[in-house]
């Protein structure tokens, strides 16, 4: 909360500044997430004269209707070419079937994680994935999703799922996971 | 009181564990020998010096520190040392070192190194110590004389930053860690089960930024080291991602996406949230780093179709420039400690690769020899890159001087560990 008080404080100092100065600064605020749920998650314990912080998370949601074997919508993984983020044809009818989905289920939120393979430095594969997860997006979008539905994040080359180093586990870490957040 | 000091010694090297180990995988081919008989003094303590600082130095690939069958006496003082008699064996300098200890906050140290061709004391020091802060001592030590006999500021006192990945309960775990330069004292900054990446200094040594996932984004924190208090400096929508401080550590470049996905390069103003946009391009901007005197932001773009480094002034609708033009893969660049060249990832005959930009030239010469070298880090003197690679399906650390003659390894035990980011000099 400390956080987010001093964000505002913050945020209108920076406001005053910005009236005078509007063309040297952009105004992209933090998002509104308070640090609450991480602080439950966060100990600290004193070692030396440094201090280590240990984080841990729960697991993903797993929810119903998206699971059901052989359905387009139980293909939650698109994987994508080297180096592209363009949606390969196969996977043009798991990706209406998720639009289909979003749109009849206007309550449901997907978040789209997109991934990319080991190859080329890490912060820009966070920007490959992000691409990847982009295009998923827009995919969704032109298929009637809201904007408000879907979330995107990249984890780059940081959560492979073959840790392998050859083109077969290269062509599974290319992927974004389709993972609904709630169902409807 | 030796028992005393013993015991005091048993606790502290326990505590001094190395995670990480160095071997030359390729040295000069003469390097400098160098004899050092020991230091006179408690045995226990003696011994942990002359440890420290042959290994230190022949770390270093320049230096050989000779086998006590090598040494044709053992003098510990200096009025021991007969230079004439010692110009007959093949020994290329002579270190002779006191150690005095009537208590173990109170340690006194002294040495004298002689130069043997030469046939002169080159250099006498002394130093008072403790028994806790004795590797200190002796990196030090080790930094000094590498000052004196090659012209290069030492870096056998600095540490670096790397990230770890294991396994623990069948899950990816994930830990930032310090260790000095020898991987002795391991300290985890923090452990997380999400990615944590991009761990970077501030100049003063002090602080650690960060990219966590820990709430299911990525998320920039600005931790300081002796505290352990951490500030979430920024978490907009979208990317926060690539931290890189500013010279003077009152701002950070960094790379945001926003909603649309489009990653920019910004500056953030740490103590006022204020941010100043740097790029704007519907490519990939991203992996900002500063020059050392603060005037350019080097980044990786793929504005032209593949990742390349260009340039902007740190400053609003600064001039862009592109560097680099050899090869059709460079990226995540670092600038030397005097501002004349970059070290980035290059793609060379298919592979990863750390190679080397002259920013006058432009020339670029390939460092390392593996297939997926990555994130290299400058030391602080400029002289060495360490950097990340593969072997055997592991994530280890290893470095090259930034002539490329000495490659080293730098082993790890047990973990996959990458993005090693190595420590400015700390303030003395």
């Amino acid at each position: 909360m400390i956080n987010f008080k001093r964000f505002i404080l913050l945020a209108s100092v920076f406001a005053l500044f910005a009236c005078s100065n509007v063309e040297e600064t952009v105004e992209i605020p933090n998002a509104d997430t308070s640090m609450d749920g991480a602080d439950d998650n966060v100990s600290t314990q004193g070692m030396g004269e440094r201090v280590p912080v240990t984080i841990t998370t729960g697991g993903r949601l797993v929810l119903d209707g998206t699971d059901q074997e052989g359905s387009a919508l139980s293909q939650q993984t698109i994987y994508f070419d080297f180096d592209s983020a363009e949606i390969r044809a196969d996977f043009a009818e798991a990706l209406q079937a998720h639009g289909a989905y979003l749109v009849d289920n206007p309550g449901a939120r997907v978040r789209l994680e997109g991934h990319a393979d080991e190859r080329g430095t890490r912060e820009y594969n966070i920007g490959l994935g992000e691409e990847r997860a982009q295009a998923v997006r827009q995919y969704l979008m032109l298929q009637g999703a809201s904007s408000i539905q879907i979330a995107t994040i990249s984890f780059g080359e940081e959560r492979p799922v073959n840790s392998a180093s050859n083109e077969m586990a290269y062509r599974q870490n290319r992927r974004v996971e389709l993972v609904y957040t709630r169902a409807n | 009181m030796i028992r005393r000091i013993f015991f005091l010694f048993f606790i502290f090297t326990a505590l001094a564990q190395a995670q990480l180990r160095i071997e030359i995988r390729q040295g000069i081919e003469s390097p400098l020998r160098i004899a050092i008989p020991g230091f006179a003094g408690e045995p226990q303590l003696s011994l942990l010096l002359d440890e420290i600082i042959e290994a230190d130095l022949a770390n270093s690939g320049r230096f050989y520190a000779m086998a006590d069958n090598e040494l044709l006496s053992f003098p510990t003082q200096p009025e021991q040392v007969n230079i004439n008699d010692w110009r007959i064996t093949d020994t290329d300098y002579l270190l002779v070192g006191q150690l005095d200890s009537d208590s173990f906050e109170n340690l006194r140290i002294s040495f004298q190194l002689f130069d043997i061709i030469r046939g002169e004391q080159v250099l006498g020091f002394r130093l008072s110590s403790t028994v806790n802060n004795l590797r200190n001592s002796a990196h030090r030590i080790a930094d000094i004389i590498f000052q004196e006999l090659l012209g290069i500021e030492g870096i056998f006192s600095t540490q670096i930053a790397y990230v770890s990945e294991s396994t623990r309960n069948d899950q990816a775990f994930f830990q930032i860690v310090i260790a000095d330069i020898d991987g002795t004292n391991p300290f985890v900054v923090i452990e997380s089960s999400e990615p944590l990446m991009s761990p970077a200094w501030s100049p003063d040594s002090r602080k650690i930024a960060y990219v966590s996932f820990e709430n299911e984004r990525s998320e920039i924190y600005v931790q300081d080291l002796a505290t352990g208090f951490r500030d979430r400096v920024s978490f907009r929508q979208g990317i926060n991602g690539a931290p890189s401080f500013s010279p003077d550590g009152t701002q950070l470049a960094l790379t945001l996406s926003g909603v649309d996905g489009n990653l920019d390069i910004y500056i953030l103003e740490l103590d006022t949230q204020r941010l100043t946009r740097l790029t704007e391009n519907y490519s990939i901007d991203t992996e900002p780093t500063w020059s050392p005197d603060g005037d350019y932001i080097y980044f990786t773009s793929d504005r032209v179709g593949n990742p390349q480094i260009y340039r902007v002034e740190a400053r609003p609708r600064g001039q862009i420039e592109r560097i680099t033009f050899e090869g059709n893969y460079n990226a995540r660049p670092r600038v030397s400690p005097d501002g004349e060249s970059i070290i980035v990832v290059h793609q060379f005959n298919g592979d990863y690769r750390i190679a080397l930009v002259d920013l006058e030239t432009r020339i670029t010469q390939v460092l390392s020899e593996g297939q997926l070298d990555e994130s290299p880090s400058f030391a602080p003197n400029g002289d060495v890159v360490m950097y990340a690679t593969r072997e055997q399906g592991r994530g280890v650390l290893s470095s090259v001087t930034s002539d490329g003659r000495i490659h080293q390894r730098i082993a790890s035990i047990g973990e996959d560990v990458r993005e090693p980011a190595w420590s400015p000099y700390a303030l003395r």
